[in-house]
């Protein structure tokens, strides 16, 4: 067992370019989820159209990264409209339950063979890196050197995506001070109250919807930046699923939850998969290949983390920051 | 008036302008003639022939009512008599199948909730509804109307926000310290008893400085020593100027702090008046208890009872 090996990679997927993108996708989440009480079960589809967006421009159009983002937040705000306005004014499952469905129907639309074309089918667009290749500012090798090591435009990629989180996180941490983040948490704990005290509950909800898609908007572009292509099989709803694992094991309703819990995440899922798959290799495996083989042994990580998440949910429901006291409280 | 309460309610509330136009509110409704929809001098809501229908089942059918400004109107009546569901259609937070209803002289009809409770009409709920993970002067605070700070434009800029929100959570320590909850302005409101939720949910109707306040069941759950200092803050309520509606079920609370009592059943409206005549109306003790409910049976009735029951007892035993 090469437990340096281990940590290292699991270190390197920790503070990654992944762990990047998950973090923003939960930040959304945050809005929508922990702070607002929304249930938005397609934060993959607001990630797919705003990464679309972005490539579209630039591929089809030959136009730049930066119009291709305008475009890609335009669209994003437009989906959110789309999604809310028939039910924000339902009970909190229809958004859910329509949430999931939009975001299986923009993939499932956007990768449709009629569409190759434009889109790409199945294979997505690629070919729209390069300006964002030509800005990096880095070479060779970045990192401690024998800790943890990126290459140079991963480097930049995290460099980028870690500025937008940071920066997401302070627009949080404002907005969520203020009277207008009171009203959203009002709002997760009993809408009627908040109704019959003149606010326009329907309208808050819709801020929120939108600004929450537009922090699933920024992951939707760094999606697209790290992979220098984009295709529909990167946004399958266990995107969204994990991303709620992220929420959840940072603490909902807190600035940091989603940072931290995407970086708990991505070091569990690299180091369990890792571990077993050390432990299932070679010629005298740690664990015998009458138990379990490799092709097995990958899947042993999912399976623990599921474990973990149960038990997460047991012994500590408010995650890592989230406060005891308030989960103690009946929310009705 | 009853007796004042030995128990400490903090009001200091009512001044001079509001004791008097209360008062005089109050004088004016000894004209007012006791029939169900009877018109008052100065009503502050007036609603004519509104309907609610769920399915088969006609559970709000009020031809008129009005209420008059300035004094305590309760609404009674047995349970099922559609008195919150009136209360909502009034509201904003259910819309009825007939019918035009007016605050102040402006029409209601398809206005939502929120602008309802904008206009200075604002209700609680039989059920309290605490914001239960918010703190209870975030509660406070969030009551306060034309808050800059809740457009999300200026929201991220605490200077454009600051001055207003010191002045909200003065005037909500003010009313805290009123309620008697000072001492609990930084606990959730989700680990407040009951009664103390009813006090809040009271309070933070008030930071919306409304003209009238709608009571749902304010009693609901409370206990006798808390029931006094509540009737103590409905009054205070009316003696700053405010009009206040309330529905209940308890009787001595009815009797002792309202002005005007109107009584549904059945979805309609069987009778108004002051308490004391309202209490003696016969169609009052009839919607509560049903018709024929105190005719005393005479021997000879028992007697015939009995006999039938003992003659189906033996039927029975014969099958």
């Amino acid at each position: 067992m090469d437990f340096h090996n281990l940590l290292t990679l699991s270190l390197q997927q920790a503070l990654g370019p992944t762990a990047v993108i998950y973090a923003l996708a939960a930040i959304g989440l945050n809005v929508h989820f922990g702070y607002t009480g929304l249930l938005n079960f397609g934060q993959a589809g607001f990630m797919m159209v705003a990464g679309y967006g972005m490539v579209f421009v630039a591929t089809e159009w030959g136009l730049s990264l930066w119009l291709g983002t305008l475009v890609g937040l335009v669209l994003t705000v437009i989906l959110a409209l789309l999604l809310g306005l028939p039910t924000l004014r339902l009970r909190a499952d229809y958004l859910a339950i329509v949430t999931i469905a939009a975001a299986e129907i923009v993939r499932q639309t956007i990768g449709a063979a009629k569409f190759s074309d434009k889109f790409g089918g199945q294979d997505g667009l690629t070919g729209f890196i390069q300006p964002f290749r030509d800005a990096n500012p880095f070479s060779g090798t970045k990192g401690i050197p024998g800790v943890v090591t990126w290459s140079a435009f991963d480097f930049w990629v995290m460099t980028v995506g870690w500025l937008l989180v940071a920066l997401s996180c302070v627009v949080v941490w404002l907005l969520m001070r203020s009277p207008w983040g009171r009203v959203l948490k009002s709002i997760r704990e009993d809408e009627d109250a908040v109704r019959s005290l003149g606010k326009n509950v329907t309208s808050y909800k819709m801020q929120a919807l939108i600004i929450g898609g537009l922090f699933g908007a920024l992951a939707g572009f760094m999606t697209a930046l790290r992979s220098a292509s984009i295709g529909p099989s990167f946004f399958a709803t266990d995107v969204t699923f994990f991303a709620y694992t992220v929420l959840l094991i940072g603490g909902a309703a807190r600035v940091l939850g989603p940072v931290v819990g995407s970086i708990i995440f991505w070091f569990l899922i690299s180091a369990l998969g890792i571990f077993f798959s050390q432990a299932t290799s070679g010629t005298d495996p740690l664990i015998p290949a009458s138990i379990m083989d490799s092709t097995q042994a990958s899947l042993m990580r999912f399976i623990f983390l599921g474990l973990g998440l149960m038990l997460l949910m047991i012994f500590r429901p408010q995650g890592i920051f989230g406060d005891r006291r308030e989960l103690a409280i009946d929310a009705r | 008036m009853p007796a004042e309460t030995s128990l400490p309610t903090n009001i200091e509330a009512a001044n001079e302008e509001g004791l008097a136009r209360s008062k005089a509110a109050r004088a004016a409704l000894a004209d007012v003639k006791t029939e169900p929809g009877a018109a008052k001098p100065d009503p502050i809501l007036r609603a004519d022939g509104i309907v609610r229908q769920f399915g088969g089942l006609r559970a709000v059918d009020v031809d008129h009512v009005e209420v008059q400004r300035g004094v305590i109107t309760a609404l009674i009546g047995p349970n099922g008599a559609g008195k919150t569901t009136f209360f909502n259609l009034l509201t904003g937070f259910d819309r009825p199948d007939e019918g035009e209803w007016w605050f102040n002289d402006k029409k209601l009809n398809r206005v939502p909730a929120y602008k309802v409770a904008r206009m200075g009409m604002v209700r609680t709920f039989q059920l309290t509804k605490v914001l239960a993970r918010l703190t209870v002067l975030e509660n406070m605070r969030l009551g306060a109307t034309g808050q800059r700070g809740e457009s999300l434009l200026s929201a991220m800029f605490q200077p454009r926000w600051a001055g207003q929100e010191a002045a909200n959570t003065e005037r909500a320590h003010n009313l805290l310290a009123r309620f008697l909850l000072d001492k609990k302005v930084q606990d959730f409101a989700g680990s407040l008893s009951g009664g103390q939720r009813k006090l809040l949910e009271m309070a933070r109707a008030l930071m919306t400085e409304p003209e009238l306040v709608m009571l749902d069941e304010p009693m609901a759950g409370v206990n006798p020593a808390l029931k006094q200092s509540l009737l103590g803050h409905v009054k205070s309520l009316r003696d700053e100027g405010r009009t206040v509606l309330f529905v209940e079920h308890d009787m001595d609370m009815v009797r002792d702090i309202s002005d005007w009592v109107i009584v549904m059943a059945q979805g309609r409206i069987v009778a108004e008046g002051p308490p004391d005549s309202v209490m003696a109306d016969q169609r009052v003790i009839d919607a509560y208890l049903g018709a024929h409910h105190d005719v005393a049976l005479t021997f000879e009735e028992e007697e015939k009872i009995l006999a039938a029951a003992e003659a189906e007892i033996e039927e029975e035993q014969n099958d």
